[in-house]
């Protein structure tokens, strides 16, 4: 049985059910912090301040906060994305010149629905509508650097200061580095193929005429897949900051890539790069090396690296891309997230 | 009847296989399931979304896996 078909039938009802659920969501969310002091503190008798209390507690707050917080996100933004499409993207995106085109391109990739797995008809299909190879790549970098996934938890993790500043630095490394590669003349470093190959017929688009019950459907499923995939990373994640928020010393980090360390961001990045894992696994990392007193652009510039730049993704891209490309792909956009990482530490210094 | 599940062979690929599969059994259809994993038969027909299913040469999802039942309903018509 499927969840649409266990929806009420009247649209009166759906919402009630949507309401009654999201209530429920509140509730559980708010009695999380409660729980854990009470099973913790009073009920097993450990005492606060200690370390392996922080720890423990840490790591089993932190894994039903994040865990309800991704429930509730990948919902809301797979219901709302449904309304827009790939094809639709490309459909606005055709005919742009670069520069405006690498703007909008950057902006779609953040709210168009994007696996990577159709990275490559995705840059065919774009191509093939007359789209600048370098404005395909600014929607290419967008759609996993700027995550709306990270969004929602930098949100409610950080506050909207961050979060605004790290969608402006992914707009601007998805725009700058589209364009950069656009004016390298990187024609020739593209598969001939992709330029031979045409889009047949009446092109489908993904998305359009679902219906309400299907678009919500396609909510509940997104969660389950994501959680399904993610969950051994998120909880390595919030392990690892569970550990650094109860043992590491407050300032340890600051003497080897804080603010007194100029090679701190590129330290960063070099780790992040090689490293594959999601914004929700590194998220509850990110936290807890922030509160021992890493600067937020070095965390930033280490987060963005690991969403952008991810070895399958390489794999997938390598099909339509020669290794000269790929290179300067992973090189600009690193060079992007270095750059902006330093620019953060100078902002919020 | 020839259904066709389009897509390089990712894990909603294998999902969209699999509920097209398990539909057909429900329905006691007489099909055969191609899989096409080649990049320019896959635009070929259309489809910038993966994974996507074809029924009888025309394109009825793309860019998502549908349920066993919505995947049922589609294929319903077809059956004599």
């Amino acid at each position: 049985m499927t969840i649409t078909e266990r929806l009420p039938a009247s649209r009166h009802r759906q919402w009630l059910a949507l309401a009654a659920v999201a209530a429920a969501w509140v509730v559980a969310y708010w009695l999380n912090g409660w729980l854990w002091d009470r099973l913790l503190y009073d009920a097993l008798g450990m005492a606060p301040a200690n370390r392996l209390t922080e720890t423990v507690h840490f790591f089993f707050y932190d894994t039903i906060k994040i865990g309800l917080l991704l429930v509730g996100i990948i919902f809301i933004v797979t219901v709302l994305r449904s309304y827009m499409s790939i094809e639709r993207t490309r459909a606005l995106l055709g005919g742009k010149r670069e520069g405006v085109g690498n703007v909008m391109a950057a902006g779609l990739g953040v709210i168009t629905p994007f696996c990577s797995c159709s990275a490559v008809p995705a840059f065919i299909g774009f191509v093939a509508a007359g789209v600048p190879i370098g404005v395909t790549l600014s929607f290419l970098i967008a759609s996993p650097l700027v995550n709306e996934i990270a969004i929602g938890m930098l949100f409610s993790l950080f506050g909207w200061q961050v979060t605004a500043l790290y969608i402006a630095a992914g707009l601007t490394v998805a725009i700058v580095a589209g364009w950069v590669l656009g004016r390298l003349g990187v024609q020739k470093w593209v598969e001939p193929f992709v330029f031979e190959t045409r889009l047949g017929g009446q092109v489908i688009d993904s998305t359009a005429g679902l219906t309400f019950d299907q678009r919500i459907q396609m909510g509940v499923e997104e969660v389950a897949t994501i959680l399904r995939k993610i969950w051994p990373y998120l909880l390595v994640g919030i392990g690892l900051g569970a550990v650094i928020h109860g043992w590491v010393p407050a300032g340890f980090f600051t003497t080897y890539t804080g603010r007194g360390n100029p090679l701190g961001v590129l330290v960063a990045v070099a780790i992040g790069v090689p490293l594959y894992s999601n914004a929700a696994g590194i998220m509850p990392m990110v936290q807890a090396l922030y509160e021992k007193g890493l600067p937020m652009g070095t965390l930033l510039a280490f987060m963005m690296s690991v969403v952008a730049l991810s070895l399958p993704e390489m794999i997938l891209l390598r099909r339509v891309l020669k290794p000269q490309l790929l290179a300067a792909f992973v090189g600009v956009v690193a060079t992007g997230i270095v750059v902006v990482g330093y620019l953060f530490n100078l902002i919020l210094a | 009847m020839i259904i066709k599940v389009l897509g390089p062979g990712c894990s909603n690929c294998k999902n969209l296989e699999r509920v097209t599969r398990e539909a057909i059994d429900a329905l006691g259809l007489d099909a055969t399931i191609e899989k096409v994993d080649d990049y320019p038969t896959i635009m070929g027909y259309g489809v910038m979304s993966t994974p996507a299913l074809v029924i009888d040469e025309t394109v009825v999802v793309s860019g998502r896996v549908p349920t066993q039942s919505q995947v049922r309903e589609l294929l319903a018509p077809q059956s004599p």
